[in-house]
């Protein structure tokens, strides 16, 4: 009796593995693509110094001031899609493009970027400047030049030699104008003429390898992407699987990676960090420089060198050191100048990246750590989980000072928060998470007392408990919304929107076929570029809803 | 000096001829109500600035116990005793929520900014600078100027959701980007047009011949965008245009000395200093109409100022220290709020300090100074302290203490959109709705 069921039991478990196996034998086809709205895009700073480096070479300095970024949805390629230009904007992408142009034409750059020699220096050679303005005008606007686009700026290089008495000087003028045309600036999205804007649409050549390349690479399309655009590869099947395979094993995926995660970790937010220079001596910009650089770096090794699993950031012991950044982790790093790759010992505490310096520096305050902005990171930014604003009229003042020596450690002080019903509805679901991360200070050095009392460092993660800051890790790594979280942050990275309510079981597709590769992020942005549903934009009737919508929230008033 | 443009011209007849003849007005002039000519024979604009501090007040260290004009300051506001006549002290006038969610330190201070409360950054109309700039700024060289001087890269002055003006953090940026890169000294001997300028310029104008043809390529929704690139570009490109006239001479001006290489950052003493610092070449730039229309971001609004060796930031405090039994206050939070009148004391003493005709930048100015709540520890958005400073060229009446008595903030913006010439006549919306002006401070 026993012995049988038993059998049954292990039966009944054999089955639904085998069920769960073929499960993914058919639902790894995609789903029908539904696509969303085409969205314009504002150029972020790194797509657009990227850009630079991919068309004029590494070495041409951009002088120019970039404001912060607009975040939305998490992600500021979300936000480049509601972003708006100020004065300040243009006046910074026009002095960026004056500092190009002039580079690019001196005496020094012209041999190696005009693609010819002015026939004479008395009469404008207008073939020459025709070859300069569409030789770029291809690069930077990511589509051939139109003819009268063409003959434009070849008037005004023509306008510009007869002013300033000088060939090269008219192609600077030029070329700078070409740097603050909107074709450059805003990525504009075009469907294929050919189709019906009620229906389900495609976006036309240059607009695909346009995606492909700011999401493969973090910059525009290459000329080879362009030449294949123009022959229409990306059309086909096999095409576009050669162009996305050929950019994916590019040394330009690396800083498309890096890109993906200094955005999704808020990276830019290092801009404002201030930390108190008596509470926290090591700090300096040195250390906030290499603490972002040590994450990114390994998120690099692991992701892509190693093509590792994408849960195993939360878990891995891999460190990448420099002397700056050794003395706020005490590890002592040999390597005078530069990079160290070695691993943390266990005795050191310091399991995954939301135990790295970076993040948990950047989720204190000036002069002691938070709890509360640990935990509330850790849901936003790996979780995809949204936290809501604390009430406005609640008083605080029962979180006292940190010296305080009835409420020696920020667990005490935290204790009203979880208690006072007002607060504690949110303050359950930050504080157990951050309080875990209380070994280490506000600038990310380990400790194991606060205020002469030992810290306690226990807490939970949706059900999951842990003692230590290894076990948060580990429960990250086993949470099932960690690899979902990644997902949608990619696919909404790559098309620059929100996702759309009827993408869900694109979502589903995207999010199990991660799974079954492993958990691997370059096989995921693979298979995203692959798909219909990254090329689909939805019917216009849609679209002017989802106006109306905005209108309504947004202009209405 | 033989060449003889429509500057020259014109400045020569203001000079020669009795007011009321008609003259080929530059647009610039059309805009302002001012009477006052400065000795170079040009009429001086009204500048309109904002001055932001985050926070809050301490009440009894802030409100004048009387109203009118026979009041006496009350703790904080004492070193303003030299700019008593040139201030209107506005308590009791509300941010009306309407049951939109108060998002601490936003929702207060873009309610009263744009007139609607919002629950998050994404406003649904205008900051009141930028209406403002939009009728009296175009025709300078910057329309607006924004600074923040805690060192973080904020700004309370949008053009719309997701269209902020960023702000200027570091004093030797905004002395680059206004004295150095295409400034022009207003009392140079010579002036020359320079080609290279032009050449730039009339490429500015071919590129934005696409506009047309772009609009057709977007949605409803980003037309508003694009078009907000293309008024962005017309603005460099009067930038340049500007740059080849002669300059206007300008009395009294020297060229403000490069500032030197600082710390940058929250810690009050450093802010005390960048703000110092960025006040004066603000108030040069004005002086020598590069910009009429300016921001200035104090602390943030959630106020990250913070004393050198300490845990808390001035905002942590608000919540976290304990009333003094004694004072009946928050000790600290107190010494942070006195602090910032003192920045905003010096801030005057900078604009004041530059000579216009017979009186000064001040007199020709407006500066709105407002905080984002009354009561920090509870976001109270109820009696949000303002200040008026300026006469705004004769327009605005100061020298009293005036109680809103709960009337909604938007009667300020109002008013103050009304001096500075603009055709408004209501503002706001639902409980914010109103076409009431505060008579006691028009002229």
């Amino acid at each position: 009796m026993r012995n049988e069921t038993v059998l049954r039991m292990r039966c009944v478990a054999a089955m639904s593995v085998l069920i769960v196996l073929s499960g993914c034998g058919d639902s790894i086809r995609e789903p029908e693509a539904v696509g969303g709205p085409a969205v314009m895009r504002r150029l972020t700073e790194s797509q657009y110094r990227d850009t630079i480096a991919s068309i004029f070479g590494a070495d041409v300095a951009i002088p120019a001031r970039f404001e912060r970024g607009l975040r939305a949805e998490g992600l500021i390629a979300v936000g480049t899609s509601e972003a708006g230009m100020s004065p300040f904007s243009i006046e910074q992408y026009d002095a960026a493009a004056l500092g190009v142009a002039a580079a690019i034409v001196s005496e020094k750059g012209r041999d190696k970027f005009v693609p010819c020699k002015p026939h004479t220096d008395m009469a404008f050679d207008a073939a020459c400047a025709k070859r300069f303005v569409e030789v770029y005008g291809l690069r930077l606007f990511r589509r051939p030049l139109t003819s009268e686009e063409s003959q434009r700026f070849v008037s005004m290089a023509q306008a510009g030699q007869q002013r300033l008495g000088d060939f090269y000087a008219g192609l600077e003028v030029t070329l700078a104008g070409m740097m603050v045309s909107a074709e450059f600036l805003l990525r504009i999205e075009r469907t294929k003429p050919e189709t019906d804007p009620s229906e389900l649409r495609e976006l036309d050549a240059w607009s695909k390898a346009t995606r492909l390349s700011f999401f493969l690479t973090n910059a525009a399309p290459d000329a080879e992407l362009l030449r294949a655009a123009g022959a229409g590869e990306l059309d086909s099947k096999k095409g576009l699987r050669r162009h996305v395979d050929r950019l994916i094993g590019s040394p330009l995926f690396k800083p498309a990676v890096r890109a993906f995660f200094a955005d999704m970790l808020q990276f830019d937010k290092f801009g404002d960090l201030a930390k108190d220079s008596v509470v926290y001596p090591a700090f300096s910009s040195t250390v906030a420089a290499d603490a972002q650089e040590q994450t990114l770096r390994t998120i690099t090794d692991l992701l892509i060198e190693q093509q590792g699993d994408y849960r195993d950031l939360f878990t891995t012991r891999q460190a990448n050191l420099t002397r700056a950044l050794g003395i706020v982790y005490r590890v002592p790093v040999p390597t005078r100048n530069g990079w160290e790759k070695s691993e943390f010992s266990v005795n050191r505490h310091r399991v995954g990246i939301q135990a790295h310096v970076a993040f948990l520096s950047l989720y204190s305050h000036p002069g002691r750590s938070s709890a509360t902005l640990r935990g509330k990171a850790i849901r936003e930014v790996f979780l995809c989980q949204e936290v809501p604003d604390p009430p406005p009229n609640v008083d605080f003042s029962a979180v006292q000072e940190t010296a305080n020596s009835k409420m020696p450690t920020a667990r005490d002080r935290l204790e009203v928060h979880r208690t006072q019903p007002a607060c504690a509805g949110c303050h359950k679901i930050m504080d157990p998470l951050g309080l875990t991360l209380e070994n280490y200070d506000g600038l990310g050095t380990y400790r194991t007392v606060e205020n002469e009392t030992v810290i306690d460092a226990s807490g939970s993660l949706d059900g999951i408990d842990f003692k230590t800051p290894e076990g948060l890790g580990q429960a990250l790594h086993d949470h099932p919304e960690t690899p979902r979280c990644l997902v949608e942050r990619m696919y909404r990275y790559a098309v620059g929107r929100d996702t759309e309510m009827e993408e869900r079981s694109y979502m589903d597709y995207l999010t199990h076929s991660f799974a079954t590769h492993g958990f691997r992020v370059p096989e995921l942005m693979r298979t995203i570029a692959l798909s219909e549903n990254f090329f689909a934009i939805s019917a216009q009737g849609e679209k002017s809803e989802h106006e109306q919508v905005a209108l309504r929230t947004g202009e209405g008033l | 000096m033989s060449k003889i443009t429509r500057r020259t011209v014109l400045r020569g007849i203001i000079r020669g001829v009795a007011v009321g003849v008609a003259l080929p007005y530059l647009d610039c002039f059309l805009n302002t109500n001012g009477q006052a000519l400065a000795a170079t024979g040009q009429r001086i604009p009204t500048r309109f600035g904002t001055w932001i501090w985050g926070c809050g007040f301490i009440p009894e260290k802030w409100i004048p116990a009387a109203t009118g004009s026979n009041y006496s300051l009350p703790d904080d506001l004492k070193l303003l005793e030299p700019y008593r006549s040139k201030l209107a002290i506005l308590s009791g006038f509300d941010v009306k929520l309407d049951g939109v969610p108060n998002k601490p330190h936003i929702t207060g201070c873009l309610g009263l900014r744009t007139g609607i409360p919002v629950p998050n950054e994404v406003v649904k109309a205008p900051t009141l600078d930028v209406l403002i700039g939009d009728v009296v700024g175009k025709g300078t060289r910057f329309q607006s100027i924004e600074v923040s001087t805690a060192g973080i890269d904020r700004s309370y002055s949008y053009r719309a959701a997701g269209s902020p003006n960023p702000s200027e953090v570091s004093p030797q940026a905004l002395y680059r980007r206004i004295f150095v890169d295409g400034f022009q000294d207003p009392n140079a001997t010579e002036f020359k047009p320079d080609t290279r300028t032009m050449a730039r310029k009339s490429v500015l104008s071919a590129v934005q011949e696409d506009r047309k043809r772009l609009m057709r390529d977007v949605g409803a929704e980003d037309r508003h965008r694009l078009d907000e690139y293309f008024s962005s570009l017309r603005q460099l490109e009067r930038q340049l245009a500007l740059q080849l006239e002669p300059p206007a001479p300008v009395e009294n001006f020297t060229m403000p000395k490069a500032p030197g290489d600082r710390a940058l950052d929250s810690e009050i003493d450093h802010v005390m200093v960048t703000h110092r610092l960025m006040a004066g070449l603000l108030a040069k730039a004005l002086q020598c109409n590069q910009t009429r229309i300016f921001n200035v971001l104090f602390s943030d609004t959630a106020s990250n100022l913070r004393r050198a060796g300490t845990t808390t930031t001035h905002h942590t405090l608000t919540h976290e220290e304990p009333v003094d039994p004694k004072l009946g206050y928050q000790k600290e939070h107190a010494w942070f709020a006195t602090r910032s009148m003192v920045a905003w004391r010096e801030f005057l003493d900078e604009i004041a300090s530059i000579k216009e005709g017979d009186a000064t930048l001040l007199d020709h100015s407006l500066i709105l100074a407002h905080s984002d709540c009354s009561i920090a520890k509870a976001h109270a958005v109820e009696g949000i302290p303002i200040m008026l400073a300026g006469n705004a060229n004769g327009r605005i009446r100061t020298g009293f203490h005036l109680d809103g008595k709960a009337d909604p903030i938007t009667r300020v913006g109002l008013t103050v959109q009304q001096a500075m010439g603009l055709q408004t006549d209501r503002w706001g919306a639902l409980s914010m709705d109103t076409n009431r002006t505060i008579t006691e401070l028009l002229v």
